[in-house]
């Protein structure tokens, strides 16, 4: 064995949920150790110079859901991290028009009241509504999952709690939260509006990340998401990462080293070793091997269970749960460096919409459509885009005048017909160039450079199997006592000293660092 | 950008503070001169000219109009005449107050009726099955207030409608010089005053005609601080200040009922079937838990406070919109909204939520004051509203 030193922890994926359960089990004392496969830390929240000059976000692009108290607990803004405000978003229309929601209350008002003033009245009573369930099912978010068929004291104490809580919920809320759980975002949506790209957009945050289109059962959850951030009390924790999202990892990073933590890059790991049905280390690639008395996974289900981990170790039932976890890429990413903004057909030139985001999304038929033909093995021809000009917002990511898009893509799926190859991957760019220069008709001679990230690039660079970006997608029957296994919630795994703290847990999905900061608390209480 | 209101080519000049406010994604003049005081005066001794086009104002149509709008207020607008104007707040099923606002009765048929927030979705989703067209008409209609002592005297001379038979909350079709208007006797000012509705486009054409006419009889253009001032001393509420609309109140006790907001006159159960109906007949038989009165802030404990840091009492210059304890002894039984020290009244005042049982006038409360940084507690006593009732608001 070449363990010259012993690890209290050695930590298996430097993305932002390892690095957040480094952090936090350093600051608890603990001597630490993160592997990262790639030559810099942040996994799927990176930063990269691809082509020179110009800094891509190259898959999550936005932070929404980071954990306040992770903000808070590691002092990530003397560790650099500064997050700017995405103040609005802007749905281009097919007819030349265009629905705007800006940062001012006022101004959103009436921009809304152009299109439908039932509309703009309803948007406030919707916030409102989104304000109450956000703040209802704010504990689940912060709370390791229970058991709900345990016996446990602990499952049942936590159980207990939830029901007290929600015995406190106004009937009302009860059932707008019980028809959010069981709808489809565009059901939900067609009980509240009448504007077509009003719906759409919104819809469209109920489908991010899943294999589901607006009108599949079970959408309208996600809606509720993107409130969360909203009630935490942290103005503007929501946004655009100076630097780009590979600065929260890099804030994250330093926190943790500053704690006392390791990091290692370039060092892959390709076997967890497990002794008597303990884990006791891992086995690098190059055959190093390094001791451990704990040993977390913040790589997916599959990964963690199905690479790392001899079968023999786990049970049956357990591994085929693992195998039936559904983890189905759905979304790509398209970023290009510009030598000039794009001009919307709807708002010409530069403005300030172009410092929020674009959202290509008319209409729900558009987005269902978009998914019909994912369903069916193809990428949409004509996809939804989520779209932001980070260089706007941080002249800092591209040259001066100059700037960086980057497009997030829904649907590319991983199991596409005939599979992906270097041809289908800038046919997926083309596709989308071309559906967007339908709204900038300037794109195409603006672009410098070209990066189109496929699922199955995401999962071959940056480990996200499938490349399904939240590890797993977020749908009910993947969440809280089921993510990714019932009776494996508590980050716990049947391997005793091996746990699990990516994306695949509880709370799971973005760049929140809950599971990170959970899974470290849980491994803190076993000793 | 914020809307300028259709007179807004006109107020902006004026504006020598540059001053401005949002009032419902309106900019709107908090005062024209450096100092609201002339303005506030203009009010009550000579004429202000108060541009209020922001209101929200929808249009209510059909042979069902009356049946629809009597099961949204808490009036009884079968009892409302033809030309009659009723003030009034409408609730929720729970009894609470959406909004409050002017009810007018254009036409046996037709009524417009003015409110704080926006109510299209409201009304319309009651609206439902009945014979009647609801019509937001707030950008096409603008709406300026005359109000003060002389307001009469100024229509008269420009305005054909015959002014000295339109009472306290009736209005009047006319033409103010050649302009078609409707006047209606009411204000946000607690004097004798109109507001004048009038086409958008014609909007400009009113505003000179009034300035014009207005000149020999003192007219003011004046801003919201000096309207503020002069609708605490109406004891008027204000929306979003006063109360929380039921809409935008995030937790049930921000919401009040309007005999809370000792609106309980305007509550009339005996009528048929309204929305909210049930829950305000349970609150009437057990009573109000809360109920807004008004606050005098009494001089001798003002100035003691002050004393004791060598300073005589220091007065608000505007008014106030902040959340203010109030006491009963040691215990906090209220809390006052607004607050302003009236020039005519020669008072400190205030608007509060008292709890019923320290509601009754005359009780001798505690309003919390801030002297040299440090929080004090000044004597203060509960009163009736409004505070300031001129006989001419009626004569």
């Amino acid at each position: 064995m070449a363990a010259a030193k012993a690890y209290d922890a050695v930590i298996i994926g430097g993305g932002h949920n390892g690095l957040v359960n480094a952090a936090y089990l350093a600051r608890a004392g603990k001597r630490v150790l993160v592997l990262e496969k790639r030559h810099i830390v942040g996994g799927a929240t990176v930063t990269e110079e691809v082509f020179p000059g110009f800094k891509f976000s190259v898959l999550s692009y936005v932070v929404s859901l980071l954990r306040p108290e992770i903000i808070r607990e590691l002092d990530l803004p003397k560790h650099g991290l500064e997050i700017l405000p995405l103040e609005s978003t802007v749905t281009p229309m097919p007819n030349g028009d265009y629905l705007g929601r800006w940062a001012d209350h006022d101004l959103t008002r009436r921009e809304l009241y152009r299109h439908s003033p039932r509309d703009a009245e309803a948007y406030d009573d919707f916030g409102t509504l989104m304000y109450h369930l956000a703040y209802a099912v704010k504990p689940i978010m912060g709370m390791v999952p229970p058991d709900p068929t345990s016996l446990r004291p602990r499952d049942l104490r936590s159980l207990l709690r939830l029901g007290k809580h929600f015995r406190g919920l106004e009937p009302a809320h009860f059932y707008a939260l019980y028809k959010l759980m069981t709808m489809s975002s565009a059901d939900y949506l067609d009980e509240w509006f009448e504007c077509e790209p009003l719906k759409a957009t919104m819809s469209a945050s109920g489908i991010i990340g899943t294999f589901l289109g607006p009108r599949s059962p079970g959408t309208a959850y996600v809606l509720l998401h993107h409130y969360m951030g909203e009630i935490d009390g942290v103005f503007r924790a929501w946004g655009f990462a100076k630097g780009g999202t590979g600065a929260v990892a890099e804030a994250i990073a330093a926190a943790a080293r500053r704690l006392g933590a390791e990091i290692r890059t370039e060092a892959t790991v390709s076997q967890v070793i497990v002794k008597h049905g303990r884990a006791v280390g891992v086995a690098l690639e190059d055959g190093e091997e390094i001791s451990a008395r704990v040993v977390v996974s913040g790589l997916d289900p599959k990964l963690t269970f199905l690479k790392l981990v001899e079968p023999g170790e786990l049970p049956a039932d357990f591994l085929g749960a693992i195998r039936r976890y559904k983890i189905r890429g759905s979304s790509g990413k398209v970023n290009l460096a510009l030598g000039e903004l794009p001009s919307l057909t709807c708002l010409p030139g530069n403005g300030p919409h172009l410092r929020g985001a674009i959202s290509i999304s008319p209409s729900v038929e558009y987005l269902e459509r978009a998914y019909d033909d994912a369903k069916y093995g193809e990428f949409s021809r004509h996809p939804y885009m989520d779209i932001i000009i980070p260089s706007m917002i941080d002249p800092g990511m591209a040259p001066p005048g100059k700037h960086v898009m980057s497009i997030f893509v829904q649907y590319a799926p991983f199991e596409l017909n005939g599979g992906w190859n270097d041809q289908k991957r800038e046919a997926f760019g083309d596709a989308v160039v071309n559906t967007l220069a339908q709204f900038a008709p300037n794109i195409k001679n603006a672009i410098l450079h070209r990066q189109v990230v496929t699922p199955w690039d995401m999962q071959e660079e940056y480990s996200l199997t499938e490349g399904n970006i939240f590890h797993g997608e977020l749908s009910l029957h993947q969440l809280f006592f089921l993510r990714p296994a019932p009776k494996w919630t508590d980050y716990r795994t049947p391997v005793t000293n091996l746990y699990q703290c990516g994306s695949g847990t509880h709370p799971g999905g973005g760049i929140s660092g809950a599971s990170g900061r959970l899974a470290a608390l849980e491994i803190l209480r076993d000793g | 950008m914020l809307r300028g209101t259709p007179f807004h080519t006109r107020t902006a000049p004026l504006c020598q503070a540059q001053n401005w406010r949002r009032w419902a994604g309106y900019v709107v003049a908090s005062s024209y001169e450096l100092t609201h005081e002339h303005e506030y005066h203009a009010i009550r001794s000579a004429a202000a000219l108060i541009d209020v086009s922001p209101l929200y104002k929808y249009l209510i149509r059909g042979s069902d109009a009356e049946r629809f709008i009597n099961h949204v207020v808490t009036r009884d607008v079968s009892k409302c005449a033809v030309h009659q104007v009723m003030y009034g707040p409408w609730c929720d099923e729970a009894g609470k107050v959406i909004d409050d606002g002017t009810l007018q009765r254009l036409g046996e048929d037709s009524f417009r009726l003015t409110s704080g927030e926006p109510n299209l979705r409201w009304l319309q989703d009651i609206a439902v099955g009945l014979r009647v067209s609801i019509e937001d008409d707030s950008d096409a209609t603008a709406a300026l207030a005359l109000q003060g002592p002389t307001s009469r005297d100024i229509l008269k001379d420009i305005c054909d409608a015959d002014l000295d038979q339109l009472k306290f909350f009736r209005l009047t079709f006319g033409r103010i010089t050649d302009i078609p208007v409707t006047i209606t006797r009411t204000g946000y000012t607690g004097d004798l005053g109109y507001e004048i509705w009038v086409e958008t486009a014609q909007a400009i054409r009113l505003w000179d005609a009034l300035l014009d006419a207005g000149r020999p009889h003192g007219i003011t253009p004046t801003g919201i601080l000096a309207l503020d001032i002069s609708r605490i001393e109406a004891g008027l509420l204000l929306i979003g200040v006063d109360y929380i609309p039921t809409h935008r109140a995030l937790i049930e006790s921000r919401k009040s009922s309007p005999f809370e907001l000792g609106l309980g006159w305007a509550v009339r159960l005996e009528k048929d079937g309204f929305v909210g109906r049930s829950a305000l007949m349970d609150e009437w038989r057990r009573g109000p838990a809360w109920v807004v009165k008004g606050l005098e802030v009494d001089w001798g404990s003002l100035e003691r406070n002050h004393a004791v840091v060598g300073l005589p009492p220091q007065l608000p210059a505007t008014a106030w919109r902040t959340s203010v304890p109030v006491y009963a002894g040691k215990k906090q039984i209220g809390y006052a909204t607004s607050g302003c020290w009236s020039p005519t009244l020669k008072k400190y005042i205030a608007l509060a939520h008292l709890r019923s049982a320290h509601a009754e006038r005359e009780t001798q409360l505690e309003m919390e004051i801030t002297v040299e940084h440090q929080r004090k507690r000044a004597l203060a006593r509960v009163t009736d509203l409004p505070f300031f009732d001129p006989d001419r608001k009626r004569d």
